[in-house]
């Protein structure tokens, strides 16, 4: 048997370099085809080189408390009256850089929104396969707790996990469950679209020829779902995921804004923006404001790019 | 032909579709379970290295007939036997299996028979994987995999080098020698080809069939032939079977059905092919359509069209008796 699991032999690799693959597709054409799209791609390649590289451009570490002084708390941007010079978009109410917590709080936002949108998408395409490949009773049990899923909102799962959290793990481990409790509740709360998605190509796809082939042959079903049905309704999974990875990190940024999310000492973006619209009306209004720039920017790209996806991907438009 | 050793025997063969309303709807409507008999009591055997062809109108149940034979759809009575073995039977798992590999089918859509993203290389080599070339236990090497691709593809009159491409980028005549290549991979001894030309070009169906007739040769295969276009039963068929809503009709050899179809639907369809005979007799088109499988007609099912029927046509379910399933017949035989 461990040759049918075997790897696609010599003779079937491509021939081709992938950079001369790439080169010459239809999806790079259409991508450099828009100048919106090319714009999304800069800033969400820019915001995801900064989130990653944090620990070796940001001016100062924020989560080290001997480098953060109160004497420094507060300070206006440099390029402002008042500013300090070491301080390019000023600090926070603890003396931080809002430089250096951008960047960390953009990785941790980032973290929070790709691991939920796995997190969600494999249980989606899991269950979503699954349930379009059995039919009958499976497919209408999952589907029926699909539905119910969708009647909780992101929140009210994050808030049940995170009282739930609150009441089995002792206090100094709740903050390390947080980023636990958003993935969990993010992904819980993203799957069923991809459930609904995958199981409704799956339905396609598993009358179709090839599969009957594939079954005439023996295969077992969990491999014919795997290696021959699982790569045919993949497209539209890649386009939700890229705009869910988008409202992920909203979410994510929503929860920690209303307190569920990360604790101040750990802070995404969300954390970042709840902390500033504490000091919006005292006159401190750079440090609800660069968060939520940045915020913005990295959403909208990439929502743009999500959509680019969709249309590029969509046989019916070209 | 090799008379005593039949290598397919289908038995009373009968497949039922359940048709109704969701549960639900049909409680409100207070409708009764409506059901659809695609194939009713199929008798018929397959003799090694024969083509058996299979005609009839669409919605007769050849292609159903088909996936019952080689086991993708449950029969809801009688059986199937490949050389003696129930394929559905509860025996001996690993004879199943065995047999089961000298088994494939040959489908009747090239573009929607190879999966869109796998290289052709994979598809072939899938079935050599899964069986193993030789027989009994692992597959072969990854070398002799690769060389018995090449072959394959050569054989069915495709370049090695194919191998690395992905099917969209072949024809459609293309398309069905590689659905042609993976059923031989499997080193079948039968095949079931449910209308394998008739998704293809006219220029094309002569390439492809030629192809089916020399690997026939080559390979000493057997075909199950399934078609609704009596030219290409004529071309490949030893013996032909003729269906009509669900129900076989007639059986014979091809040369003589076509020269003395016994069964009046079998004289219609023959009637109303053009210049296929070129013998000048005049065409008459076949009147009225099928009926509704889900309501068949009492008696003859055929009765409705035939302009034949007498009274008993009416009443009465002709048994398939010598081949043929009409009381005329039988009538004709017994004076």
């Amino acid at each position: 048997m461990s040759e049918i699991a075997a790897e696609p032999e010599g003779a079937s690799r491509p021939n081709r370099t992938f950079i001369a693959r790439l080169k010459d597709s239809d999806l790079l054409a259409s991508f450099l085809s828009s100048k919106v799209t090319v714009a999304a791609g800069a800033v969400t390649i820019i915001l995801f080189l900064a989130a990653l590289l944090a620990p070796w451009i940001a001016p100062t570490d924020p989560f080290n408390p001997a480098t953060n002084f109160l004497s420094d708390s507060l300070d206006p941007p440099s390029f402002i009256a008042g500013g300090d010079p070491r301080f390019l978009l000023g600090t926070d109410d603890q003396g931080r850089d809002m430089l250096s917590a951008i960047l960390y709080g953009l990785r941790v936002s980032l973290a929070i929104g790709f691991c939920g949108v796995a997190l969600g998408g494999a249980i989606g395409v899991g269950l979503g396969l699954i349930s379009g490949y059995a039919g009958g009773w499976t497919d209408s049990i999952l589907m029926r707790i699909a539905d119910v899923q969708l009647t909780f909102p992101a929140i009210l799962i994050a808030l049940l996990l995170d009282g739930v959290a609150h009441a089995m793990l002792k206090a100094q481990s709740r903050d390390e469950s947080a980023f636990a409790v958003l993935v969990v509740s993010i992904g819980l709360s993203f799957w069923v679209q991809y459930a609904r998605t995958v199981r409704a190509s799956t339905m396609v796809e598993k009358n179709r020829d090839y599969v009957l082939a594939a079954r005439l042959i023996g295969l077992s079903h969990a491999r014919i779902l795997i290696s021959h049905i699982l790569p045919n309704v993949m497209g539209p999974v890649m386009v939700i995921a890229t705009i869910n990875l988008a409202l992920a990190i909203i979410t994510e940024a929503t929860l920690s804004f209303l307190g569920v999310g990360l604790p101040p000492t750990e802070p995404s973006l969300g954390t970042l923006i709840r902390i500033g619209q504490n000091y919006l009306f005292s006159g401190e209004w750079w440090i609800v404001a660069f968060p939520s720039l940045t915020l913005a920017a990295l959403v909208l790209a990439v929502n743009l790019l999500g959509d680019w996806l969709r249309d590029a991907l969509n046989p019916r438009l070209k | 032909m090799n008379a005593a050793d039949p290598i397919v025997e289908v038995h009373g063969l009968r497949r039922v579709f359940d048709v109704s309303a969701p549960f639900l709807s049909r409680l409100i409507a207070r409708e009764p379970r409506r059901t659809l008999t695609a194939v009713d009591g199929a008798d018929f055997t397959i003799l090694r290295g024969e083509t058996f062809g299979l005609v009839g109108e669409s919605g007769s149940g050849k292609s159903t007939l088909a996936r019952m034979v080689v086991g993708l759809l449950e029969a809801s009575q009688g059986r199937v036997l490949i050389e003696g073995v129930d394929l559905a039977g509860t025996g001996d798992k690993a004879a199943r299996r065995a047999i089961r590999r000298r088994i494939q089918m040959i489908f009747q859509d090239p573009y929607a028979s190879l999966n869109p993203r796998w290289r052709v290389g994979d598809i072939i080599a899938e079935p050599i994987r899964a069986f193993g070339a030789g027989g009994a236990g692992a597959g072969p090497g990854k070398r002799a995999t690769v060389a018995r691709v090449g072959e394959l593809l050569e054989l069915v009159g495709l370049h090695p080098a194919d191998g690395r491409k992905f099917p969209h980028e072949f024809s459609g005549g293309q398309r069905q020698r590689i659905a042609i290549a993976r059923a031989i991979a499997a080193q079948p001894d039968f095949i079931v080809c449910d209308e394998p030309t008739s998704a293809l070009d006219v220029s094309i169906q002569a390439q492809i069939l030629n192809l089916m007739r020399d690997l026939q040769d080559r390979l000493g295969l057997t075909y199950l032939l399934i078609t609704h276009n009596l030219a290409v039963v004529r071309f490949m068929a030893s013996r032909v079977g003729v269906m009509y809503l669900g129900r076989l009709v007639e059986i014979g050899e091809t040369e003589a059905l076509f020269a003395r179809p016994r069964h009046p639907y079998t004289r219609m369809l023959l009637d109303a092919v053009p210049d296929l005979m070129m013998s000048g007799r005049p065409r008459t088109p076949i009147g009225g359509e099928p009926p509704n499988p889900i309501d068949p007609p009492p008696g003859c099912p055929f009765h409705p069209r035939c302009p034949q029927a007498i009274a008993i046509c009416r009443t009465e379910r002709p048994a398939f008796i010598d081949n043929v399933a009409c009381h005329l017949a039988h009538d004709e035989r017994q004076n």
